[in-house]
């Protein structure tokens, strides 16, 4: 074959996906970028992220952003790690259970909203089985703003909504590692948890590093859930970027909003990569 | 025979192609009307052009009738009778705003007809987005539109940008189960906001239940700018951090304890009220009436309360408009003449909800629902206090910005508990500075000023 034409390859192969991300991803960063930090007449300014640092909503949603990564990461994983390891137990009927498991990824984030709605809602569905059973005499408000419950229905239906991506790249993760290891460790006379945390757990670091910093991202840009579940009660990061885009109509300030999401991303996914780096990472 | 049996698969799929392609044979009994000519000579001939027939495909987007129901009902009812194909686009603002200003960037368009709420407008006649309908305007001249309503279409300025179509307004609503906790002595068709709110207190007392609601969710902004603001201070921005403003505060801090803390999820009243989640409630006609449709012996339509300063409310204008770039210019204008006829206004009331701009006799098949809240817009237009609020126009294409300082005002206030003269005092520092960078005058209900709106 013509070297010359082995050189090209590889770029030509890239081409298509390079001008993808470049046309879609690259180009609106870029212009949002200049939005956040450029005034009508396009001078350079400040003005716009000061305006979003002394925002009424600014504080309280930062807050409640960071309450739902705390709350929502950790039972994910948790959840997903216990259901990933049982899938490896090859049980009667396992295969079926990775169906069950997949059901809500094919769901749409503003649909298991409304879904979650119709279960909280002060008629809705909650209130009706618990009346049925006889526990409450009328129906008591979930959905109440003055109490924590909003941000309980949130993360209910983020973890039954997100649980299944983790869960899929675990098992993923887990079908990598070699049978060897573990049985070398059970003949060593390692118990089942001993197994997990010295063998599985170590060899699974670069799929959970995966999972971390996807579900984070997506734990920082919570959006549609939260404004079927709790509308105005629960302010977030996403939610105020979108109604100054589409209610206030200042695409500055939604603009500005939009960076400081991407630097909260960014800032996370390095933390991750850092704190997570696997051992020939870390040698080199 | 390697080849042989090429040539017999090949041949194979062409058969099998073909048979898909088939067109399949159904016999159907179809009775066609059969017109028998008389051989009658005529003596004149009429000449008919075939464009008056079809007006081809005309594109009418629009923000209003956005709900799947409403745009089915536009399309297959309201725009039915338009010779011509309508292809009726229901859109979010902000996707509508875009997509038109991005065709007059682009210099060329696929939009005809714009169905807007007047104070959507000014950014798009900032970007000189729409075309001068002032002939067409004089064309409709025989519609009898009030000559207040023409006026809102020139937007502030001396040419008509739009030509009226419909109408709303937001009023209050109440479940028949309530009477039994109404105060003593008040009348539902004449509240006051006191009274209002005595009202859900009544019912929490007696029954444990949260049973006034708003719209938090939704319109909210526009009970406080144009509702509550205008009936207890008498003014909207001059009057935003007034001693008149403090006590309309307590008020609603007040009144709160009686609202239903699901409020914050609310979009549409006509929900709540139908699942019985609120009894007592404020809102948009167009988003409470499904309530009075469905149910119009369980709902009642009521003029918004009054307050101190008379009975603030807002009437909502919506109009048509053409964008410079439209494609089918004739189409547009026979849509926009077709829109304004009786018959189709009345149709559009039917079927969304939204009052007549031309003068129309109501017919005797309109839902009760639909005539009672007719009757309740009317009283509250005709109220002896009434102290009319309009959607700023001079704030341009910021007109969006000044919601933000109601809602942040009432979510620091009302839901985080705030000192109230502190958030007043904050947020008209911000709503000033909105005035004096758009150089809007006041509008009503305040005095007109001469140079930006100033808060006092």
């Amino acid at each position: 074959m013509n070297p010359k034409r082995m050189k090209l390859e590889p770029y030509l192969l890239l081409l298509p996906s390079t001008i993808y991300l470049v046309l879609f991803f690259a180009w609106p960063m870029i212009q949002a970028f200049s939005l956040a930090f450029q005034t009508d007449d396009g001078q350079l300014t400040l003005s716009h992220i000061q305006r979003m640092l002394n925002d009424a909503a600014f504080s309280e949603a930062i807050l409640t952003t960071i309450k739902f990564i705390i709350l929502i990461i950790p039972i994910q994983f948790i959840l997903a790690l216990v259901m990933a390891l049982l899938m490896m137990e090859h049980l009667r009927g396992s295969n079926f259970l990775v169906y069950i498991y997949a059901i809500p990824l094919a769901v749409s984030d503003l649909a298991a909203g409304i879904i979650w709605f119709s279960i909280f809602t002060e008629r809705g569905y909650l209130n009706s089985f618990l009346s049925a059973l006889g526990l409450i005499d009328k129906p008591f408000i979930f959905l109440n703003y003055t109490t924590p419950w909003p941000i309980v229905a949130v993360v209910l239906a983020e973890v039954w909504r997100a649980t299944s991506i983790v869960f899929v790249i675990l098992v993923a993760g887990l079908q990598s590692i070699p049978r060897d290891y573990t049985e070398a460790a059970e003949v060593f006379g390692a118990n089942y948890l001993a197994r997990i945390r010295h063998v599985i757990l170590p060899m699974l670091k670069p799929s959970i590093q995966v999972a971390l910093i996807l579900r984070t991202l997506l734990a920082v840009q919570v959006f549609a859930v939260v404004l079927a579940l709790a509308g105005r009660g629960v302010k977030v990061l996403a939610a105020e970027a979108y109604r100054w885009h589409g209610e206030y109509r200042n695409p500055h300030m939604a603009a500005a909003y939009a960076m400081f999401i991407l630097a909260i991303s960014l800032i996370t996914a390095l933390f991750y990569l850092r704190a997570l780096r696997s051992t020939e990472q870390s040698v080199l | 025979m390697k080849k042989f049996i090429g040539i017999l698969m090949l041949g194979a799929i062409l058969m099998g192609l073909l048979a898909a392609c088939a067109p399949k044979t159904v016999i159907e009994t179809v009775e066609v009307p059969v017109t028998v000519e008389v051989g009658v000579k005529e003596t004149e001939i009429v000449e008919v052009p075939a464009e008056e027939l079809d007006y081809g495909l005309v594109t009418f987007i629009s923000t209003q009738g956005v709900p799947i129901e409403e745009a089915e009902a536009m399309r297959g009812v309201v725009l039915k009778d338009f010779p011509g194909q309508v292809e009726f686009i229901g859109s979010e603002y902000e996707n509508f705003e875009d997509t038109i200003l991005a065709e007059v960037q682009a210099g060329s368009g696929s939009l005809d007809v714009l169905g807007a709420l007047y104070g959507q407008y000014p950014t798009l006649l900032d970007a000189g987005a729409l075309q001068d309908v002032g002939p067409l305007m004089a064309k409709l001249s025989d519609r009898g539109i009030p000559d207040a309503v023409v006026e809102l279409g020139k937007l502030g300025t001396d040419t008509q940008y739009y030509i009226p179509w419909m109408q709303a307004t937001y009023i209050a609503a109440y479940n028949k189960k309530a009477l039994d906790y109404i105060p003593t002595g008040a009348d539902p068709e004449a509240l006051t906001w006191q009274q209002f709110s005595d009202w859900g207190k009544n019912i929490y007392e007696a029954t444990g239940d949260k049973k006034l609601g708003f719209p938090v969710n939704g319109l909210l902004h526009r009970f406080l700018e144009g509702y509550i603001y205008p009936s207890y201070t008498g003014g909207m921005v001059t009057t935003f951090k007034s001693p008149e403003a403090v006590e309309m505060w307590e008020f609603i801090i007040d009144m709160w304890q009686y609202v239903n803390p699901q409020s914050m999820v609310y979009g549409y009243m006509q929900e709540p009220l139908m699942a019985d989640e609120v009894w007592v409630t404020w809102d948009h006609t167009a988003r409470l009436i499904d309530a009075f449709k469905n149910q119009p012996n369980d709902f009642v339509a009521i003029p918004a309360p009054s307050g101190p300063m008379g009975l603030g409310y807002m009437p909502v204008a919506v109009g048509l408009a053409i964008p410079v770039t439209a494609p089918n210019q004739e189409g547009a204008e026979e849509l926009i003449s077709y829109m304004t006829l009786p018959e189709t206004q009345i149709s559009v009331l039917r079927e969304v909800g939204f009052f007549p701009a031309v003068d129309v006799e109501y017919p005797g098949y309109i839902p009760q629902g639909i005539r009672m809240e007719g009757e309740a817009v009317a009283l509250q237009a005709a109220a002896a206090n009434a102290v009319p609020a309009m959607l700023p126009v001079g704030l341009g294409p910021r007109g969006g910005e000044i919601n933000k300082v109601y809602r942040d005002a009432f979510d620091r206030i009302v839901i985080n508990g705030e000192d109230i003269s502190t958030v007043l005092a904050e947020e008209a520092v911000i709503l000033q500075a909105l005035m004096d960078e758009t150089g809007a005058p006041c509008w009503p209900p305040d005095a007109p000023s001469v140079g930006a709106c100033q808060v006092k």
